[in-house]
């Protein structure tokens, strides 16, 4: 399954990348499958998003995909289907903070 | 023909500049790593072009950047800083006890005399080193260990390790300290610690033997002289002759003790500098003038360096890691303010010029003296 995935300019960045990148994902299509495959093909941006130990999200990073805010949604939870089919890209974003 | 590099971390980037022994003329280069906070970046003294930087960010957290090119290129390396096994608590502000947690990496200090060991100090206090040139990081948990550690508690700035002292002639003894816990010692190569304080008064401590609990801003020495230390304290300036086993206040003539950075110069064993800072509830330098001051007893006697500072209507504070000295051999003295501003002198702080005066706050500052 290919998804798309779209970094904050930041994470760009550091990971070397323009514009949104696309991962292989295997089974189910879940934020945490989706992560793991973020962190297996950019490993320099493992703990930029979520703990290294916890893999808990970082507080200040937001999860969206078809407008919809997921990032209080459960780990394992199904992505929807027009991200799993690749339609619409998962982003991942730093959220406004710091007045 | 020889010169310096000067390395700058900013709350927004990292800069390195670069100039002859003449020190008058500059090339400026970055931002790197536009848009972070680069608290400290340092060089090995075993391979110049071997640098390392501490990059972080409230949304994105710790990266570790090397250069192996004397900082035109960077390469992220190692971010996880793992405490050692389960770790305890600490003091919190309100007198409760709350467990450790890593923030972000203070201080970098490569070892003197291989390029693939640094020392990391970090906040929530602990030291953690690399062997591998900054793939793995880990824990010196007797640090946080200590009996003490849940008696520790956080400054204003935070639970930071922010000074890292290796000691050229014994492999097996470091000083660091911590805000706000104050000066430890090993002479065990990090395996174990003690408190060095004695000697330090801090008003808010009522017990005037308290083991732990002072707010040291900086620690300075000379390389040649292992066992003087000399000290800012959030408030005092102090000065060790027996490796921190004791200490006495040499503030002296100073318009105030209060500051962050101190540092030694690179040829005269005696000869000081500190950057007074009106009080810790203001944090800028008194009367509207940027002063370094000077003294070249080891303490007690100081004097104004003003020629090339602003006199008037400058308030910017100078932090603890924005300091340091090349050696050159008319020794160069750097530093850099909140305000953006970084100044050189080439003469021992006679006279001042800025290299720069408008980058993002200035965190740190380091020199490598280049061949």
């Amino acid at each position: 399954m290919v998804i798309r995935v779209v970094f904050p300019a930041h994470l760009r960045t550091l990971a070397r990348v323009s514009g949104e990148v696309e991962l292989e994902v295997a089974g189910p299509t879940t934020q945490r499958s989706v992560l793991d495959a973020v962190e297996a093909s950019y490993p320099m941006l493992r703990g930029t998003i979520r703990d290294q130990v916890t893999l808990r999200r970082r507080p200040f990073v937001r999860f969206f995909a078809c407008g919809q805010d997921l990032s209080h949604e459960r780990p394992d939870d199904p992505l929807p289907d027009a991200v799993a089919a690749g339609a619409e890209p998962y982003l991942i974003v730093g959220a406004m903070a710091g007045g | 023909m020889s010169g310096v590099r000067v390395l700058v971390g900013t709350r927004k980037g990292a800069f390195v500049m670069t100039s002859d022994e003449k020190r008058e003329s500059w090339a400026i280069d970055g931002p790197h790593f536009a848009g972070w906070e680069i608290y400290h970046l340092k060089g090995s003294p075993v391979d110049r072009d071997r640098l390392y930087a501490s990059q972080s960010s409230g949304w994105f957290g710790q990266m570790i950047q090397r250069s192996d090119d004397g900082g035109a290129t960077w390469s992220p390396v190692g971010n996880a800083f793992t405490y050692d096994g389960t770790p305890g608590t600490h003091q919190w502000y309100d007198g409760t006890q709350r467990p450790w947690e890593f923030k972000r990496v203070w201080h970098l200090e490569p070892s003197l005399t291989d390029p693939d060991t640094v020392y990391a100090g970090v906040e929530d206090a602990a030291l953690f080193r690399t062997t591998d040139g900054g793939h793995t990081w880990n824990e010196l948990p007797g640090l946080r260990e200590h009996p003490t550690g849940p008696s520790w508690q956080p400054g204003a700035g935070g639970m930071c390790l922010h000074t890292i002292l290796l000691d050229p002639a014994n492999p097996e003894r470091i000083f660091i300290a911590i805000s706000a816990a104050g000066a430890f010692r090993s002479d065990d190569a990090g395996a174990t610690w003690r408190p060095v304080n004695r000697g330090l008064r801090s008003e808010q401590i009522p017990d005037p033997n308290a083991e732990v609990g002072h707010c040291v801003h900086r620690i300075a020495r000379h390389p040649s002289r292992p066992d003087v230390l000399f000290m800012q304290k959030h408030w005092d300036v102090m000065r060790s002759d027996d490796a921190g086993e004791s200490w006495r206040e040499v503030s002296g003539n100073l318009p105030t003790d209060f500051g962050f950075p101190i540092d030694v110069h690179a040829h005269e064993p005696e000869t000081i500098y500190v950057v007074p800072i009106k009080s810790d509830s203001e944090h800028y330098v008194p009367d509207g003038k940027l002063r370094v001051y000077r003294s070249r007893t080891g303490g007690n006697e100081w004097e104004a360096l003003t020629n090339g500072l602003p006199q008037r209507d400058c308030y910017v504070n100078v932090l603890r890691d924005a300091m340091a000295v090349d050696t050159l051999d008319s020794c160069g003295i750097y530093f850099g303010t909140t305000g953006g501003q970084v100044y050189a002198s080439a003469d021992s702080g006679d006279s001042w010029k800025p290299i720069v005066r408008d980058l993002p706050g200035v965190l740190s500052v380091e020199v490598q003296t280049l061949p």
